[in-house]
């Protein structure tokens, strides 16, 4: 591990982009930055939410996954049929660890793959009668299913489609919610553009469903939003929200169902986790039913008290008083976590690719360990998202854009953290570099690491990763021979 | 033209916001800021210009608005 100054990370950034064509290096420099805390606006140190340069190993992903991997797909009640071909809905099925309670088959179906399997005749001739088909089949087969969305693959924009007529026809048909989605996988140049067809069909198509509708409400009404609950995460803020007695009316979209997106528009306040990938709707409710959002975060102590607090805040003395309660209460629990880990992870550092919210959301969380983040950076972030950043970090450390397999192995060769935190499309490259890795898209099928029970977790995970025997033996055994060999005879 | 988003930032400021180009840019200076006359040109901290008819002050924010971009293009 090596800690290094303002201008010798400049030089790294310079040393890495030396391998590139002229034009691809003009290119990259704007997405790489060193981090200067006196900046105020992230446009001015870094560019994000661009085309990514032909030719490098991106490991962004299309609107389509935007869409329905991570906005539509945990909602668990409807069937998300991939309408095209039948690749994109297999090779992403229930890989992502959104946990959900029901019957899956029966009355819950995230983690199944509905698919129209594009044939050849089906580009030719148009898919909507199958389309249409096999709507009517899937709420034969599936009669507890609350309502269906039609996400489009690529090919179903080429061939132009009419979903949105099939849609209006078959919901009549099964009179229940169709929603299309045309989230073809071109849009945009990342996964974000998806999020944002997303929320836009959520405020088209399902927020104003219950308008004029009664519901039971009570001043203390609440939506956790942009929470996905990978490994649970969702649940472990719902205990500490309903510690605070809130009253929870929605989880968007982790173990989350229409009827709750649906009532979403009666509650008091919206709690916005992931600002990323659900800033839109929340920013629509703001304007049409006045709900206020607020981002928090709910990783780390620190974070977590200050979030609970600024919560508790919107309300009453009694959501005060009950806020600094379940604080006082949890307190052993954290002292007794940070008593027993922050020794042993103490001043090791961290570099970080993530997206969404987490390269600026578990900052904190590291910290708390007194472990330090020296570099971090987003897949698919918008400058809004650099602004939040700029100040999390610490000055001079590393940040990147948009990074691509190459630059990122170089960075970690140089800055030689003492752990990487990243998805499993890196995970390997670092681990045979010999470098302990979390992967932090997915918690490496742990979690939750939301709230007081995810930090106990997240700090156990960490030490496992970094005091794992196994990096006392990547030298082979004849290899370390010669080592001390040569050690004894200098 | 294009839609545009203005609401009350968290400091108390006015933000921006472009849904179309998912832009968020706070308000650096308002041309009409009065009761009856609200709007005209938003110069942003980004360097943008936008300019919005002037209404009457509206009684809520966030309000969504047609605005017109004056000069280049910021990025
Ligand atoms: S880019 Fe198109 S074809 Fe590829 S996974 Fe996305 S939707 Fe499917």
């Amino acid at each position: 591990m090596t800690t290094l100054s303002r201008e010798e990370t400049e030089a790294l950034i310079a040393e890495v982009l030396e391998v590139y064509p002229e034009k691809a290096k003009k290119d990259r420099a704007k997405h790489l930055t060193v981090n200067d805390q006196s900046i105020e606006q992230s446009k001015k140190c870094i560019t994000s939410n661009r085309k990514t340069l032909p030719g490098v190993m991106t490991v962004r992903g299309c609107a389509y996954a935007g869409s329905k991997g991570v906005v539509w797909g945990p909602i668990k009640d409807m069937i998300h049929i991939s309408h095209g071909p039948i690749g994109c809905g297999q090779f992403s099925r229930a890989g992502r660890r959104n946990y959900y309670v029901g019957t899956t088959g029966v009355d819950t179906f995230a983690t199944m793959n509905f698919t129209s399997d594009f044939q050849e005749k089906d580009i030719v001739f148009g898919g909507d009668k199958k389309l249409s088909k096999l709507i009517e089949e899937i709420d034969q087969l599936f009669p507890l299913n609350k309502g269906i969305s039609v996400q489009s693959e690529c090919p179903i924009g080429l061939i132009g489609d009419d979903i949105e007529a099939i849609a209006k026809k078959t919901s009549a048909a099964i009179g229940k919610p169709v929603v299309p989605v045309r989230c073809e996988g071109f849009r945009g140049v990342s996964q974000s553009l998806g999020h944002h067809i997303a929320n836009d069909t959520i405020r088209d198509w399902v927020l104003d469903k219950r308008d004029g509708v009664t519901m039971e409400t009570t001043p203390y009404d609440v939506a956790i939003i942009g929470d996905y609950n990978i490994g649970g995460d969702a649940w472990a803020t719902r205990i500490l929200l309903e510690e605070m007695a809130l009253r929870v009316v929605a989880q968007w979209s982790g173990d989350g169902t229409l009827a709750e997106m649906m009532n979403t528009p009666k509650v008091k306040l919206n709690l916005l986790h992931c600002y990323r990938s659900m800033n839109y709707i929340s920013r629509h409710m703001e304007e049409k039913y006045g709900i206020p959002y607020m981002e928090y975060n709910f990783f780390g102590l620190t974070k977590i008290i200050e979030s609970m607090r600024r919560i508790a805040a919107f309300f009453d003395d009694s959501v005060k008083e009950k806020c600094e309660a379940v604080i006082a209460r949890y307190q052993p629990m954290v002292d007794a976590v940070i008593a027993r880990f922050k020794p042993r992870l103490q001043g090791k550092k961290v570099m970080l690719y993530v997206g969404g919210l987490r390269p600026r959301h578990i900052i904190g969380a590291y910290e708390d360990l007194g472990m330090e983040v020296v570099g971090t950076g987003y897949e698919f972030g918008h400058n809004d998202d650099y602004d939040r950043t700029i100040k999390e970090m610490g000055n001079a450390t590393l940040i990147y854009d948009d990074a691509n397999g190459f630059e990122l192995e170089e960075f970690v060769k140089r800055i030689k953290p003492d752990m990487v935190g990243s998805g499993i499309k890196e995970k390997y490259i670092f681990q045979k570099m010999g470098i302990p890795f979390r992967q932090m898209h997915s918690w490496d099928y742990s979690g939750p690491y939301h709230g007081y029970d995810g930090f106990g977790i997240f700090a156990r995970d960490m030490d496992i990763a970094l005091s794992n025997p196994v990096w006392n033996n990547l030298l082979p055994p004849w290899k370390k021979v010669t080592a001390e060999a040569v050690k004894e005879a200098a | 033209m294009a839609n545009i988003m203005i609401r009350t930032a968290v400091s108390g400021g006015l933000t921006f916001y472009l849904p179309k180009r998912d832009l968020e840019a706070s308000i650096s200076s308002i041309e009409f800021d009065t009761q009856e006359k609200w709007g005209g040109e938003l110069k942003l901290d980004n360097g943008g210009i936008y300019y919005i008819d002037p209404i009457a002050r509206p009684p809520r924010l966030p309000i969504s608005l047609r605005a017109r971009r004056i000069g280049a293009a910021e990025d």
